[in-house]
């Protein structure tokens, strides 16, 4: 028999199966992290996860939680309507930059303002990953991808979207934060941002939205290691990562 | 004459590529052909496939059921499609990854070292066009040349630099047999 | 002649489009029809024309309406999601009557469903998807020479009954490569004379007509004249394989009716009277020619990626006449020729 401390091992909620995510990918690693939370706040039996339509479409099939599966873009719409008949059950909304941006624009801006007492998750990895790399809303200037075959131009395609500032000019939200999880630094912080958002949704706070600067490694071309270098250098350069706005400690 | 081939392996072997370039080659003999590529999803898990058909008339159905040549790149597609062609069926196993024997004995098999002999070469990404090359020597459905003159239809903006390597390999894979 | 190339369905259709004058393309990312808008960001710019990545199909479908209602020669393309989010934005065109082409790669429902090929908006597509009273000219391609053909059309129909025409093709349609000779690029000079932006007076693009009497009715009933005389001018595209003197014939379209075809041939060696009759314009429904076919045979089958849905208009034009009997394969599934060979053999 094997004896000592366990330091570490799969969060309860994290079933046990393969992940579809290409290898390094964020949506793994933050999946885990969402669950983590989850078991440390012991809450897995009254969370509910809505899935996206996006990479991260099967989100069900990894955290057991109850879930709803979302048209493209209408996930914050699906958490209000669950939100107001079970307030007391928590609702997370995870959607990457296409979803929540882009289709879900209005549905984003619209729960937001109604500070809905809910978690949204929010994958920023300037791209559509699911559907082979074309131009998200968040697609940096310059940036090729499948439908910027020269580069986003602004002329044509306007410019990148930030989100976090885009909500934190409402008033109704009570907690903004954009995070990143590039080393096990940024990994620790971005964890400790969403575990306080989730316990204001348990205290009945009102609304966060949680940005994580994510990586595309399959669609932006790069090695894991090399788009986390890019996400470091250049991402982060145009969306600083910090907190916006927390109600709670002002 | 109608052939109803299909190409199998994982991602990145190059394998709708392959495809493409043999279907290109029966176009410049002056055949009709088609192309059907597994796509999104099915992608996902790993391995890809896709369907060719080469015909000296009209062809109907593009999906292939029961095709009467396979070229198998790995061991899950063997798995997936040995069972499914017809009897007489030309098999080409790229036994450089597949360790096991075709288990049907009503089907021709040909076992090629694709793999291995990329990697010699220097480039293991042309084990597919040592396959091809195979395929044509011994199926005859396309000409080595036609494979080689459908090179920069298929290959051009992608990897023009690597057209000499793969037409080498063609070559080579011509020469096993 | 221009050489037959080797093409992908949904670029051919791209390249089509391009070469069919549609300078204006506005789509949103989805499978199995990305290749479509990555060829357009590529092409449309070398061309002069415009690409617009918009943020949405509800968006997609009201930049057509506004490019159409200058008279342009504009494109979307999507699949069955985001058709169905498009259906508000199609039934304001048709009242208002701009033209716009859009295209429907469909793939399986219902919901987000899967990728796979199918042909469950055959309702969505024919019937009216949305509110109102009214029609879009579908076309229902079978290989990529006819999605560059239908295309093509489908611009100069758009333009001359300024209504919306939908290329009803679906994944396997949208993926497959196969030999193409497209057309040379044509000059286009539409001659319109009823759009915005001319400097003339005052033009309005409406749907709205608040009297019913006088003013909603007498505009659906002018729509309905158009229709019916789409109706008359639009009931030659169809095709039909050994469809004479047979004792039974198949009834289907796009992608199945190949897969049929396969099935004809085999059945035919065994001395088995069998043909295919293969709508191509899905609306207009080539009724009448369906009506006269049906009385020369003994039995029909009717094979669709879908539940009956194709079926109950081929139903309408037997009127219970003779028999009908159908196969389905749903939410993505599609039928190989062995299982329609042994379906028939079965059932004859
Ligand atoms: C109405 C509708 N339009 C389009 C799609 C196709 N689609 C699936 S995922 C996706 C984009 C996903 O990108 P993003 O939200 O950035 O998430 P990621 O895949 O990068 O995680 C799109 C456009 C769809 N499913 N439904
Ligand atoms: S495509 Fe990009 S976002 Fe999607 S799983 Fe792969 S790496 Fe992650």
């Amino acid at each position: 028999m094997i004896t000592g401390k366990i330091l570490y091992k799969r969060p309860k909620t994290l079933k046990d199966v393969n992940m579809s995510y290409c290898p390094g990918c964020s949506h793994s690693l933050m999946n885990k992290i969402l669950c983590e939370i989850i078991d440390e706040f012991d809450i897995q039996k009254k969370t509910v996860v809505i899935a996206p339509v996006g990479c991260a479409v099967l989100l069900y099939d990894y955290i057991d939680c109850d879930s709803v599966e979302a048209a493209h873009g209408r996930a914050p719409a699906i958490a209000t309507g669950i939100k107001r008949v079970n307030p007391d059950n928590i609702v997370i909304s995870y959607q990457g930059d296409g979803d929540l941006l882009s289709i879900g624009m209005a549905e984003t801006i619209h729960t937001a303002n109604r500070g809905e007492n809910i978690t949204v998750v929010f994958m920023n990895n300037a791209v559509y990953g699911m559907t082979g790399g074309q131009m998200a809303p968040t697609t940096l200037v310059g940036q090729i991808t499948k439908t910027t075959p020269s580069g986003r131009n602004p002329e044509n395609e306007g410019y990148p979207i930030r989100a976090c500032e885009l909500i934190n000019t409402l008033e109704a939200p009570y907690f903004i934060a954009r995070c990143k999880v590039t080393n096990s630094k940024s990994i620790m912080q971005t964890k400790k941002i969403l575990k306080k958002a989730i316990g204001y949704q348990i205290n009945k706070k009102g609304y966060s939205f949680i940005e994580i600067l994510s990586n595309c490694p399959t669609n932006w071309g790069m090695k894991p290691k090399d788009s986390n270098k890019w996400i470091q250098e250049v991402m982060s350069k145009y969306y600083p990562v910090k907190i916006f706005r927390d109600k709670g400690e002002a | 004459m109608t052939n109803k081939i299909i190409l199998a392996g994982f991602g990145g072997q190059g394998i709708i590529l392959s495809g493409l370039l043999l279907a290109q080659a029966a176009l410049l003999e002056g055949n009709e052909v088609t192309h059907y590529p597994a796509y999104g999803a099915e992608m996902r898990g790993g391995t890809c496939n896709c369907s060719v058909v080469i015909s000296d008339k009209e062809i109907s159905s593009p999906i292939v059921n029961k095709p009467d040549i396979l070229l198998l790149f790995n061991q899950p597609s063997k798995n997936k499609f040995e069972a499914k062609c017809i009897p007489g069926a030309k098999v080409l196993i790229n036994n450089s990854l597949i360790n096991e024997q075709a288990l049907r004995n009503d089907i021709s098999s040909f076992y090629i070292d694709a793999t291995n002999t990329a990697n010699k070469l220097g480039n293991i990404k042309i084990a597919n066009m040592i396959m091809l090359g195979a395929l044509s020597k011994i199926t005859g459905i396309v000409k080595l040349d036609s494979l080689i003159n459908a090179m920069p239809e298929i290959l051009s903006a992608r990897n023009k630099k690597l057209i000499d390597l793969n037409v080498q390999a063609l070559k080579e894979g011509y020469g096993l047999f | 002649m221009n050489k037959k190339i080797l093409m992908k369905g949904n670029e051919a259709l791209a390249e089509a489009a391009i070469r069919a004058g549609c300078r204006y393309y506005f789509g949103y990312p989805i499978t199995p029809q990305n290749e479509v808008p990555a060829y357009m960001s590529k092409r449309l710019p070398e061309v002069n024309g415009v690409f617009v990545q918009a943020e949405s199909e509800l968006a997609s479908i009201n930049m057509i309406f506004g490019a159409g209602a200058c008279g342009a020669r504009c494109m979307t393309s999507s699949s069955s999601p985001g058709i169905s989010l498009m259906q508000e934005g199609i039934s304001y065109i048709s009242g208002a009557e701009t033209p716009a082409v859009i295209v429907n790669m469909m793939r399986g429902g219902p919901g987000l469903g899967n990728i796979a090929p199918s042909q469950g908006d055959y309702f969505q597509a024919v019937k009216g998807g949305g509110h109102g009273d009214y029609k879009i000219i579908v076309f229902a391609p079978a290989s990529a020479q006819e999605i560059v053909n239908f295309t093509v059309l489908a611009f100069d129909l758009t333009i001359k009954y300024r209504i919306p025409v939908m290329i009803l093709g679906d994944g396997l349609l949208g993926q497959m490569t196969e030999p193409v000779v497209l057309p040379e690029m044509k000059e286009i000079q539409d001659d319109i004379n009823w759009s915005i932006c001319r400097g003339q007076d005052q033009v309005i693009i409406r749907s709205l007509y608040l009297v019913p009497e006088n003013q909603l009715e007498l505009h659906n009933l002018h729509l309905q004249k158009k229709y019916r005389s789409i109706e008359k001018d639009l009931n030659k595209y169809y095709e039909q394989y050994n469809a004479n003197d047979c004792d039974y014939l198949i009834f289907a379209y796009g992608t199945t009716a190949r897969v049929c075809k396969a099935a004809i041939d085999r059945l035919q060696k065994e001395n088995i009277k069998i043909g295919l009759f293969r709508p191509i314009s899905l609306w207009p429904f080539p009724k009448e020619e369906i009506i006269s076919i049906s009385s020369k045979i003994k039995k029909a089958f009717v094979f669709e990626m879908a539940q009956a849905q194709f079926e109950e208009d081929i139903r309408l034009s037997f009127e219970g006449k003779k028999e009908i009997k159908g196969f389905y394969k749903l939410g993505g599934a599609i039928f190989n020729d062995d299982e329609i060979y042994e379906l028939i053999k079965k059932n004859i």
